[in-house]
């Protein structure tokens, strides 16, 4: 089950709450997967003078934890303030941090991701980082004291999963004990649940629940499929081979024929 | 019968028109000096697209807004009836694909096709989506004209005139303040909406034009002199007088990414307000007592004003206890 910050989970599935058709199939999407976590971002919403307070308080009425994140947030600056004003809106440590180095590929400026992720940590919060699948670069984000790695799959919203796979295997041979969370670029359930067969503790998505035709049969679809794909890391795969392996004795046969 | 209605909106004013259609005694009463001073339907686009809105909507604004066409037909005169065309830039073209996917009633069409429709936009675009039977209208003339349309079967329509539900002395009172009517329905949110007004010669649409975009979505609605409707920013929260830089560089970036010479357009207004919305994004009639709420029209207001109206128009006159009638549970 995955743990983050010393907080146990049921469910693998973390969904994002923006782009829905309404509201109310957002609430239905969740309640139907049974998502325990939810990232909401302030930073757009929050306007002059924090008058995103109703969808905030939307959110915080749906019971389950929010993990409010920083998207949108083009520099250190504007991410340590914008956690810092989630922290007073949702009352949580918890933060996703995002800064964003490109506005076109939305991939994070890793440098700046490094110093905010520093400061925030020395400021008491619990740093979700969302970062490339690059080994020293999490290494670092982990000496700065992020106890948990949010590494891509590929671009926001780009839906074409895991670009690579051996990056996150790596990821994964190196640190065991970190909770990884793949998060970004996620299309289909296939490719969530190929995330959790390489290990990854859980995986956050969006814009494949809530720009699909009917996002709350297909937040389930996810949850089902990142169930399988625990499911299926924890039962020990079988290696691939090169040749077929017959399950019933050949024996008899003349194979060598 | 006798029936007051609070508000001059969109809802307010096709609600009345239906009712003096049906031989109802109608005032009407809004707090603000002027038409569109302070109605969110002021800034609104004025597409009349069920099946463009039906990608994210459900199907009761498709099966709902379709009516709305004819009636709007008969209640202005400016009415355009040459379709709406669907754009997405190449880079997006898996989005406009799912924009078919989601929605019915549409052809495709090839770059020349387009060409042919929208001389402007010649060689610009591969391919495009084309919904022949929807439709624009220029909502603020449509308000205009709805006004007019009541002066002159003697309904009062009365200006600068903040009143409650106590005050009215009548059968029936129709809410229709929008998100001034918070504090009766909690339920209700806002979503705001920026939008800019353009002034250009250079370019010319026939038709309310949509540019498909997975961050930048934007709608382009041509009026008359030249005038273009830019909208609209959807954001999550409830302030009605602040456009963000962010959000006009989306706005003229996705303008001038549809043709370069909205670059050299003058920003003649910048408009910001906030849409009435439930959690469903669906309009709802309530009733408490001899009040009937009409509300929740969120970025559908002529697009669904016409057939709430009805809805409101029936619930009061024939007792009718529709679905859409809530029982209204006031704070």
């Amino acid at each position: 089950m995955p743990n983050f910050y010393n907080v146990e989970f049921d469910n693998a599935l973390l969904l994002g709450t923006a782009q829905y058709p309404s509201p109310a199939i957002l609430t239905d999407a969740i309640r139907h997967s049974q998502v325990q976590i939810v990232t909401a971002s302030l930073r757009r919403e929050a306007g002059g003078s924090g008058a995103g307070q109703n969808f905030w308080d939307m959110i915080k009425g749906l019971g389950i934890r929010v993990l409010p994140n920083t998207a949108s947030c083009y520099s250190v600056k504007e991410a340590v303030t914008t956690a810092h004003m989630a922290r007073e809106v949702f009352d949580t440590r918890w933060i996703k941090l995002e800064v964003i180095g490109n506005s076109d590929t939305l991939q994070p400026d890793i440098f700046g991701l490094v110093e905010a992720a520093r400061i925030l940590c020395e400021d008491g919060f619990e740093v979700f980082p969302y970062t490339t699948e690059d080994l020293v670069l999490a290494d670092k984000l982990l000496q700065v004291g992020c106890e948990v790695l949010m590494p891509w799959g590929s671009p926001i919203g780009s839906g074409r999963g895991l670009n690579n796979p051996y990056g996150i295997r790596t990821l994964r041979a190196h640190f065991p004990d970190v909770p990884l969370i793949i998060d970004a670029g996620i299309g289909l359930p296939s490719q969530a649940a190929q995330a959790m067969e390489l290990g990854c503790d859980a995986v956050l998505l969006n814009t494949a629940v809530a720009k699909s035709g009917d996002p709350v049969t297909m937040a389930k679809a996810f949850a089902d499929a990142i169930s399988a794909g625990r499911a299926a890391f924890l039962s020990t795969p079988i290696e691939m081979s090169d040749m077929a392996q017959p399950s019933t004795p050949v024996i008899g046969k003349a194979f060598l024929a | 019968m006798t029936v007051s209605i609070i508000g001059a909106g969109v809802a307010g004013l096709t609600c009345a028109c239906v009712l003096v259609d049906q031989g109802v005694s109608v005032k009407i009463y809004e707090q603000s000096d002027a038409i569109g001073s302070n109605a969110c339907s002021w800034y609104a686009g004025g597409m009349l697209a069920p099946w463009c809105e039906s990608e994210s909507s459900e199907q009761w604004v498709l099966d709902h807004g379709i009516e709305s066409i004819e009636w709007w037909d008969q209640h202005t005169s400016n009415l355009t009836k040459n379709g709406s065309l669907v754009l997405s830039m190449q880079r997006d073209k898996r989005d406009i694909q799912r924009y078919a996917t989601l929605t019915e009633n549409h052809r495709w069409l090839n770059g020349s096709e387009i060409s042919e429709m929208e001389p402007d936009l010649s060689g610009r675009f591969e391919r495009g989506l084309f919904y022949a039977d929807e439709a624009h209208l220029d909502s603020r003339l449509a308000l205009q004209q709805l006004v007019g349309y009541l002066s002159s079967k003697n309904v009062d329509v009365q200006f600068d005139r903040s009143i409650t539900v106590n005050d009215c002395n009548s059968d029936y009172v129709i809410d229709c303040r929008g998100y001034g009517a918070r504090h009766d329905l909690p339920e209700l949110r806002g979503v705001k909406g920026e939008m800019l007004l353009l002034k250009s010669n250079d370019i010319s649409l026939s038709r309310a034009v949509r540019l498909v975009h997975p961050r930048y979505p934007l709608y382009i609605v041509p009026r008359a002199e030249g005038l273009f409707m830019l909208g609209a920013t959807m954001i999550e929260n409830d302030e009605r007088h602040r456009i963000s830089a962010r959000s006009m560089l989306e706005l003229l970036s996705a303008a001038y990414a549809l043709h370069p010479a909205f670059g050299e357009a003058e920003i003649l207004e910048i408009g910001v307000d906030v849409r009435p919305a439930f959690s469903n994004n669906l309009p709802q009639l309530r009733r408490n007592k001899n009040t009937l709420y009409v509300n929740g029209l969120y970025r559908h207001g002529f697009l669904l004003g016409p057939a709430i109206a009805k809805l409101a128009a029936q619930a009061i006159l024939d007792e009718s206890k529709f679905l859409e009638v809530k029982p209204c549970a006031l704070s």
